[in-house]
């Protein structure tokens, strides 16, 4: 898929505005713009896995259910008490050098591949804070709307499915959109686990050249990222609010 | 493969040592870095106060930079970026090339980071300090200067407390990066010792419990730090409680201090 966009969407981009480009960034547009599209999918992929995980997690943390809640927790905990470097490392140089025999074909197939553990761990990653800001969300909410919704009929799962959950989501918005953020800074480090993503990419293009104006084009790509998540975040802010 | 425990020793054989020094490179990296980054900060946060555009607007873009861009690429650019130039400048006086020390360029890499977050988190404080506050000072006949010594600073700790120790350990995990500039640290030697133990997820998962382990203290001594500084905050009431009233009165303690001519 990505040697398609490589071709389809990259090369004409560059082909088209390279007339207009610092010459550093012309030299390797397409590689830049590769790496863009691999940070722009892993992202959109791991905070959608990471958003279900972060519901699921605070929901499991709120339960009564102890053992639930203790498993959620843990998860959380250990996940926001390590550096996502380390994660990577141990579940692409620590699990995957079990290799094939070891692990077995379907597992191989994940983790023998930096691509799917960067996409697993940055999830993970993602899930365990997330969880950590619905968690605040819902508890700062008032607890007369659970028992109203309670009282009214309504199970505690439900009454969180319809009451509690899209008003928390409203509430910690701008709580998560700092999260995406922080998450899209950590994906860079997915680099270090042989994806080829902006980072990946950018490093390949240093090494070449030896030039600082290469990272210097890569933080400004990173920056327009950041400009776009923070702006979608604000227009999902404005159509959510109410009064 | 087999395991032995004792790679994990300190014997002649073992990784005992080089982890625990692994360790206390993490943890002074991290703290060095946590200092010059409240110096950055402070800096950061006195432009951004500034009541000249000017000033303020170098510090704005600055922390709209560090917060957009991901901290591995800025550690590099630091790195790379001060190599370059303190290379440039022993090579205009006639000296030859060196590989930068790793340690200060990590801590610098890190702490040109969180010196743009320590500045948002002492703004936050700054301003959190109640307006009326100062106009009192003023009132008293206070100078600027001295209300904010007096007045605002020693409240701005109090305030920026919950901020610092979040960012305190970020900063121990972020420090993991410095292992990508090859600075010893606690990730690189566990990184090198399961290379040449072979046991990988061994070393990598050990890492990941002594990071854990300094973090859940950190965590332990950031509550009561809190806990601390909230103390002199905790004489009000609750709702329906009665309230005790202080031994002193209000007015006596007045005189005491020499203020009853108001």
């Amino acid at each position: 898929m990505f040697d398609l966009m490589s071709q389809w969407i990259s090369a004409p981009i560059c082909g088209l505005a390279s007339p207009i480009l610092p010459s550093v960034f012309a030299n390797s547009c397409v590689r830049y713009f590769d790496g863009f599209w691999q940070t722009i999918i892993l992202l959109i992929l791991s905070v959608s896995a990471g958003f279900v995980l972060a519901m699921a997690t605070a929901l499991a943390r709120l339960s009564q259910r102890k053992f639930l809640a203790n498993v959620a927790a843990v998860y959380s905990y250990v996940f926001r008490g390590t550096p996502l470097l380390v994660q990577l490392f141990i579940a692409y140089y620590g699990i995957g050098s079990f290799g094939e025999e070891g692990l077995g074909s379907l597992l191989w197939l994940i983790f023998g591949n930096g691509w799917t553990v960067g996409l697993i761990i940055l999830s993970l990653n993602t899930g365990a804070y997330s969880a950590e800001i619905i968690r605040g969300a819902v508890v700062n909410l008032p607890p007369g709307q659970m028992e109203a919704a309670k009282a009214s009929g309504m199970s505690w799962l439900l009454a969180m499915y319809r009451i509690i959950l899209p008003q928390a989501f409203r509430y910690c918005l701008p709580a998560y959109a700092n999260e995406v953020v922080l998450l899209m800074k950590g994906s860079a480090l997915v680099s270090t686990i042989a994806v080829m993503d902006l980072m990946g990419q950018t490093r390949t293009i240093y090494a070449r050249s030896y030039q600082l104006e290469v990272y210097v084009n890569a933080a400004i790509m990173y920056l327009v990222i950041a400009g776009l998540i923070t702006w979608l975040f604000r227009s999902l802010e404005k159509r959510l609010k109410v009064g | 493969m087999g395991f032995d425990l004792s790679i994990l020793g300190f014997g002649a054989q073992g990784w005992g040592l080089q982890i625990l020094v692994g360790t206390a490179v993490t943890v002074a990296v991290a703290i060095c870095s946590l200092l010059v980054g409240m110096l950055i900060g402070a800096v950061l946060v006195a432009m951004k106060l500034s009541r000249y555009r000017l000033v303020r607007l170098p510090a704005k873009l600055y922390t709209i930079f560090i917060r957009g861009t991901p901290e591995f690429l800025v550690i590099l650019l630091v790195y790379f970026g001060s190599e370059s130039i303190i290379n440039a400048i022993l090579g205009s006086i006639g000296l030859g090339r060196i590989d930068l020390p790793k340690f200060p360029a990590a801590v610098a890499g890190l702490s040109a980071i969180y010196g743009a977050y320590v500045s948002e988190v002492l703004r936050g404080a700054y301003l959190a300090v109640p307006k009326g506050q100062m106009e009192a000072a003023a009132a008293t006949g206070l100078s600027p200067f001295t209300s904010l010594v007096r007045i605002r600073i020693p409240q701005i700790w109090r305030y920026a407390l919950p901020g610092l120790g979040n960012l305190w350990l970020s900063m121990l995990k972020d420090s993991s990066l410095a292992a990508v500039i090859a600075l010893d640290e606690l990730l690189r030697v566990s990184k090198l010792a399961g290379e040449l133990t072979q046991h990988p997820l061994v070393f990598y998962s050990l890492a990941g419990l002594i990071y854990l382990g300094i973090t859940a203290l950190s965590d332990i001594g950031r509550r009561r730090l809190e806990a601390k500084a909230q103390l002199a905050y905790q004489t009000k009431a609750a709702p329906g409680k009665v309230e005790i009233k202080p031994k002193k009165t209000p007015k006596s303690d007045l005189r005491a201090t020499g203020a009853s001519h108001v």
